[in-house]
């Protein structure tokens, strides 16, 4: 039995207490109903625990998570999965700026679109690798600074290349795949396109089918379209910018 | 014409007559000045020489000598050696010029302007001795007042809650320096210190080492722009957090740790692959605006059960006043203010010398505007930036500060000579280096105790300089402009400093 939290005129503090408390005691199954703008939940949850969302929840949903599920039945605010280290965050809708800023490890599911700055500064270290997959659009930015992990942008309702500015500026880790073409003028100092072989179509499919699974689409048809991957020209952008007084 | 040979910047000479031939200046300069030639040790590069003075130190016969610039330019006030060398560089190499250590340009210190008072006759000086000195400082919010209740046995109670404070038993501060800036043993060296003294120190953007954790208790931890090293773990651990913004060397852009320095450890601790880049981007990704800010602040309270103060350091710029009271309306409990003479491991020459405002202006500033605003009780405020001894402390504190930070002081008391080569990696004292050879010269135990000496002894200074004003309690002299004389400052610097001139 999944314990049920009426997150209604709650403070995000007291709302953050309940769930620890609950998590705390063992349970692994929560449901927060009511949820309109409370910021934080999941701020620095450790533990095996799946948190349903039902609403609306406010900036840093799962930041410093390590370990728990969290599913939003809503769209996302600013930076879901900020500083994230693992778990998973579903968001059956859209995400604001900075998803998954500087994360670090475990996977964001967004269905549909995010707004700017996605994925920035990600990076990863051993097994530590995250991961952001975004159903629909994204927009300037995605990627910039990224020094590991993987992007997967579906693009799933778009029509024409991708054209959104900054893609990738000063990447010098990781891999940004989009489903389709990317304008040139797009790639950033530093983004580079990379071949994309069937091995990499590959090492994408367990994401597609993991989106899948979350939303529901067809994984074949998916898959099957053209994908573009960026990543860095070297892992080392500032190496020849400077010179010794 | 050849710009690739410009006249030594130093020329080392040994004294044939005093040498003799032991050989340990050739073992100790890194950068390979010395050599070995028959039975002879000669200089045999001067030009690699960087004047941090090891083999000066380790010499067991002062035979070792160094001159700076033994070959003079045409005099000429503007075009200085400095100023054609750098145009020589960089015709040479088209790039940005790397430099370290603090602001290198020859601007008059505003400290040394600053003239303490002391009691004469009437209103007698206290003597330190005989009465006690209190110099312990709380750092966080205070309540703008406080309210209580009679229980029902009759006792009073506090109902106000009071917001978490760091006590510090001295207003001294190490500030951060990461590992990675500096090797594990300096930053060990420092955690002694600070835990001997009753103080705090910061972690840097670094993470936190293992070997650091018995010291967690003294630890300040930082969250900057790469987020390196940030996980819950490092959060708990820490006695605060600081949120880096800015930082007086370079404000304005982001810091990067050359791949050269991500050895195995540091790649551990700041949890990025071996070799690559760490580069901290210019802002925080998740901060465009004083709102993002505030919802960082509340994201580490909320991830730490509120059990932390969080601080916000920023780097002295010209509009520091009214970004500090807009960061002691984002829940912060401390902002730090970083004059542009602050140090640093690396940073572009032209940021270093030419960027952000000293300290002095910028504590007095910001103090003003949080007390015109009423909300200096919301921050504590901390100076940093390039303090040298005692006094510049006592007077940073009567322009406003609670306490200080410093960084440079400390290391010097390790053994930096201030040769503003960090950067090369290959720091001969042990500190800004991660060579094992070079970093097992410095021994944690022995220069933790030079560096508590160091506090012990500012702290003393303190304490006396209080007791000669007449002030027994550091809570007086805290923005107590009437102890200070400006001595050849104009009035515009006397306003914003709030003080009046030597004689008024
Ligand atoms: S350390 Fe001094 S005495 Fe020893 S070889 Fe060098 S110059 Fe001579
Ligand atoms: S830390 Fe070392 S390299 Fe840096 S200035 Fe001091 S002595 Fe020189």
């Amino acid at each position: 039995m999944a314990t049920h939290i009426d997150a209604a005129g709650v403070h995000y503090t007291p709302l953050n207490q309940q769930v620890r408390t609950a998590v705390a005691a063992g349970e692994t199954e929560i449901v927060l109903d009511h949820v309109l703008g409370q910021r934080f939940i999941a701020d620095g949850l450790v533990g095996e625990v799946t948190i349903t969302v039902n609403g609306v929840p406010g900036g840093d949903l799962g930041m410093f998570m390590r370990g728990p599920t969290v599913v939003v039945h809503g769209n996302a605010e600013h930076a879901p999965g900020n500083t994230m280290e693992a778990g998973t965050i579903v968001i059956h809708g859209s995400a604001g700026d900075a998803v998954a800023h500087s994360m670090r490890g475990g996977k964001v599911f967004v269905r549909d679109d995010i707004g700017y700055r996605g994925g920035i500064h990600m990076k990863a270290y051993h097994e530590k690798r995250p991961y952001l997959v975004v159903g629909g659009d994204a927009r300037s930015f995605l990627g910039e600074h990224m020094a590991g992990g993987t992007i997967l942008l579906l693009r799933l309702n778009a029509t024409g290349s991708f054209a959104e500015r900054g893609l990738a500026s000063g990447i010098h880790g990781g891999e940004v795949f989009i489903r389709g073409e990317v304008d040139d003028r797009c790639l950033a100092v530093g983004a580079v396109r990379m071949p994309f072989e069937e091995e990499d179509r590959a090492r994408i499919r367990p994401l597609v089918e993991e989106y899948c699974r979350y939303f529901g689409a067809d994984v074949g048809a998916i898959l099957a379209g053209e994908y573009t991957r960026i990543g860095p020209e070297s892992t080392r952008p500032f190496a020849g910018k400077y010179t010794w007084e | 014409m050849t710009i690739g040979s410009v006249p030594l910047r130093y020329k080392v000479t040994i004294d044939p007559e005093r040498c003799m031939e032991c050989g340990r200046c050739i073992e100790n300069c890194p950068y390979g000045t010395f050599r070995k030639e028959g039975d002879r040790i000669i200089v045999a590069v001067s030009r690699n020489c960087t004047a941090c003075h090891r083999c000066i130190a380790m010499c067991p016969r002062d035979a070792i000598s160094v001159v700076e610039r033994p070959v003079d330019y045409r005099s000429h006030p503007l075009w200085t050696p400095e100023a054609r060398e750098a145009i020589y560089n960089q015709a040479r190499t088209g790039k940005i010029i790397l430099a370290g250590m603090g602001n290198a340009l020859p601007l008059p210190s505003i400290f040394d302007r600053l003239l303490l008072d002391a009691c004469q006759v009437t209103n007698p000086s206290i003597d330190p001795l005989r009465e006690p000195m209190e110099l312990r400082t709380y750092l966080g919010k205070k309540p703008s007042k406080l309210a209580f209740r009679r229980t029902e046995t009759g006792d009073v109670e506090l109902e106000t809650k009071i917001a978490p404070n760091l006590m510090i038993e001295t207003p001294i501060m190490i500030g951060h320096m990461s590992y990675g800036a500096i090797s594990l043993n300096a930053q060990l060296a420092l955690a002694r210190a600070v835990h001997e003294t009753g103080t705090f120190m910061g972690t840097g953007e670094g993470g936190m080492h293992p070997d650091l954790h018995p010291y967690q208790d003294r630890l300040i931890v930082q969250v900057a722009s790469g987020r390196f090293g940030v996980d819950i773990d490092y959060l708990n651990r820490g006695a605060a957090i600081e949120i880096k913004i800015g930082q007086g060397a370079k404000p304005g852009i982001g810091g990067h740790l050359p791949g050269e320095k991500v050895g195995p450890d540091v790649s551990r601790t700041r949890m990025i692959p071996e070799g690559s880049d760490a580069i901290s981007p210019a802002p925080h990704h998740d901060i465009y605006s004083i709102e993002d800010l505030a919802q960082l602040v509340r994201s580490l309270k909320e991830a730490t059960g509120w059990r932390k103060p969080v601080f916000v350091k920023i780097a002295a710029v010209h509009n520091v006043a009214a970004i500090a009271a807009g960061i002691a309306r984002s829940g912060a409990d401390a902002v730090v203010v970083d004059g542009f003479r602050g140090g640093t491991g690396a940073a572009p020459k032209v940021f270093r010398d030419h960027v952000g405002i000293p300290i002095e202006a910028a504590i007095s500033a910001v103090d003003q505007k949080l007390r015109d605003q009423g909300v200096r009780n919301e921050v504590s405020v901390i100076a940093s930036g390039g303090l040298r001894n005692a006094a510049d402390v006592t007077k940073a504190i009567a322009l406003g500060a609670d306490a200080v930070y410093i960084g440079t002081a400390a290391l010097v008391a390790m053994g930096c000579r201030v040769c503003g080569t960090c950067y090369r990696g290959l720091c001969p004292w042990g500190i800004a280096t991660q060579r094992p050879d070079l970093v097992a010269r410095l021994d944690p135990v022995l220069e933790g105790e030079h560096v508590a000496n160091l506090i012990h002894a500012w702290t003393m200074e303190i304490s006396e300089l209080m007791g000669a004003a007449g002030i027994n309690a550091i809570e007086s002299l805290r923005g107590n402009r009437d102890r200070l004389r400006g001595y050849m400052l104009d009035e515009g610097l006397l306003q914003v400093l709030d003080v009046r001139t030597v004689g008024a």
